[in-house]
């Protein structure tokens, strides 16, 4: 728990504000017909009986939640903010399975009711920056990545975790475009992801995931861009090589394999010193790994992260 | 606009034809009103849902976006009413091209000043580099300069002062900020070219009509007529 003892005094949340967050976002609720919407989400928090983890719990105001659901990056569902929020209502999340396989020495295929009771699950307030210079604060539900990993023994020759999302162009319409070369896939090295901060995802704000957040079963990497955190997940593949991730393919000079948040290497075609948190004016300065620069940068010394972007 | 661009060739008197109109002139000024409120359509949703905090989780985006989509949507209008005008024989459509020019116009300073102001909240020395570092911003810009003159130039005093022939050549760079406009949106997105598409091949078919007309007229210099 090393993590633990580098939290920085002034990112502890006080009692006052912890308790303040609900009254932050009932009044935010209230505000408008969103809020009639996403009422009875709010009211059913704790429905998937997560505890918070102090440890993990960045103090900014966490972005409403009407506004989490309503402009997601998920192309599967179309390439408009709006679309999947639109187009992910009847998707069918259940009978859902992850296959773990690769290079392990016990391949499985879990159910999603066995991923729901294979580790406590955690409240986890993490800060999320998309590559396009847009940010919200985001309360997750799920538990280390590593978990699951342990469970099917990687062996010493594994490397690499390619992530890869559902591929079924009936209830993801976005996938009859070739806007990507579908499935989804995304990868990490192992130890990113076997680091406690990578979090297998299932719920948010108390609740299971909306449907256009990568229900039911994501990752987040919160310091990375998030396009890495995939969405939908049904197959995790320990490999050997690095794998060439949808968005490498997409565009190698624009997307690398690493995709940390950083201030100072630019998207060759937009700036990334600066980002607009959701539902802010103006703009603040992109932190260094996302801010996580503490917990993780020790993952990368002595790389050029110009190069390995 | 024929008779705006005389070179002292023709007379300043209504012609026969004009006179003989009235109810077509009414029937233009109609449309014009008509062109006129629907072309402020975009501005007042932009306006009215800001106001309902109904533009979505990122405001500023989508202001920026549905600026800059309204400014190339009047741009390609604009150039769409020559060609189809020759295409059509509809002569009357010519009158309404300064009007749809303008808005574009209008809409390029709204989406400029989102820019300014909502995006970048008047951070010169960023909005600086932007300018020379970043390729679409360079070219959406340029679009932007371009078309300050051509909305300056644009009234009857500034082209009789102009004379016919460098009026016209002055605003042939409308085709230019065309081609940037286009270019700035397709160098914008991060992967889906569907829309930026739409508006190539829009800004593509017109210019390639206008080729093939001014083909066709060679032949018979007598009837090329200022437009």
């Amino acid at each position: 728990m090393r993590f633990n003892l580098n939290l920085k005094e002034c990112e502890v949340t006080s009692r006052a504000l912890w308790a303040s967050r609900r009254d932050f976002l009932r009044q935010t609720m209230t505000a408008g017909l969103g809020g009639w919407i996403a009422a009875p989400l709010v009211a059913k928090a704790g429905s998937l009986g997560a505890k918070p983890n102090p440890a993990f719990r960045v103090s900014d105001p966490t972005t409403p939640l009407e506004k989490v659901t309503t402009y997601n990056n998920f192309y599967e569902f179309g390439t408009s903010k709006e679309d999947p929020a639109q187009q992910a209502t009847d998707f069918k999340v259940r009978p859902w399975k992850v296959v773990v396989e690769g290079e392990v020495n016990k391949p499985q295929t879990f159910d999603l009711d066995d991923i729901l009771k294979l580790a406590p699950l955690e409240e986890r307030i993490y800060r999320l920056r998309c590559v396009e210079a847009w940010s919200m604060v985001i309360p997750w539900i799920g538990f280390p990545l590593k978990e699951l990993l342990n469970r099917v023994d990687p062996r010493g020759n594994a490397k690499f975790v390619e992530l890869i999302s559902l591929m079924d162009p009936d209830q993801m319409p976005g996938q009859k475009n070739a806007v990507l070369d579908w499935p989804y896939r995304e990868g990490l090295r192992l130890d990113e992801a076997m680091h406690p901060l990578t979090l297998l995802t299932v719920g948010l704000y108390g609740d299971v995931l909306p449907n256009q957040n990568g229900a039911p079963v994501r990752i987040v990497i919160p310091w990375k861009y998030g396009f890495k955190s995939v969405k939908s997940i049904v197959r995790i593949r320990l490999t050997e090589t690095m794998p060439v991730t949808s968005w490498m393919k997409a565009g190698p000079s624009e997307y690398g394999f690493y995709a940390n948040v950083n201030p100072a290497v630019d998207h060759p075609r937009w700036s990334q010193a600066k980002e607009r948190r959701i539902g802010d004016f103006l703009k603040r300065p992109t932190l260094p790994f996302n801010g996580y620069a503490d917990q993780v940068a020790s993952l990368y010394s002595g790389m050029d992260l110009t190069k390995n972007f | 606009m024929t008779q705006r661009f005389g070179h002292g060739m023709e007379p300043n008197i209504p012609s026969a034809r004009q006179r003989q109109q009235p109810k077509a002139n009414r029937a233009i000024v109609g449309f014009k009103i008509l062109i006129f409120v629907l072309a402020l359509v975009p501005m007042t949703r932009l306006l009215m849902n800001g106001y309902l905090d109904a533009l979505g989780a990122n405001p500023v985006e989508k202001i920026l976006h549905n600026t800059g989509f309204w400014t190339l949507s009047f741009l390609m209008i604009t150039l769409w009413v020559t060609p189809l005008r020759s295409v059509t024989g509809w002569t009357f459509i010519g009158r309404f091209r300064r009007m749809l020019g303008l808005f574009a116009f209008f809409y390029v300073v709204l989406h400029f000043l989102s820019y300014l102001v909502l995006d970048q909240f008047f951070d010169w020395p960023n909005i600086l580099k932007d300018i020379s570092k970043r390729p679409y911003i360079t070219v959406g810009f340029s679009a932007f300069l371009i078309l300050i003159p051509l909305a300056v130039t644009s009234t009857d005093g500034m082209m009789r002062r102009l004379g016919g022939k460098r009026w016209r050549g002055l605003h042939r760079w409308v085709y230019l900020a065309g081609f940037a406009g286009v270019v700035h949106f397709w160098w914008l997105v991060k992967k889906d070219i569907t829309e930026p598409s739409l508006f190539a091949i829009a800004f593509s078919v017109a210019m390639i009509v206008r080729v093939l007309m001014k083909v066709r007229k060679r032949p018979s210099p007598s009837l090329i007529i200022p437009h």
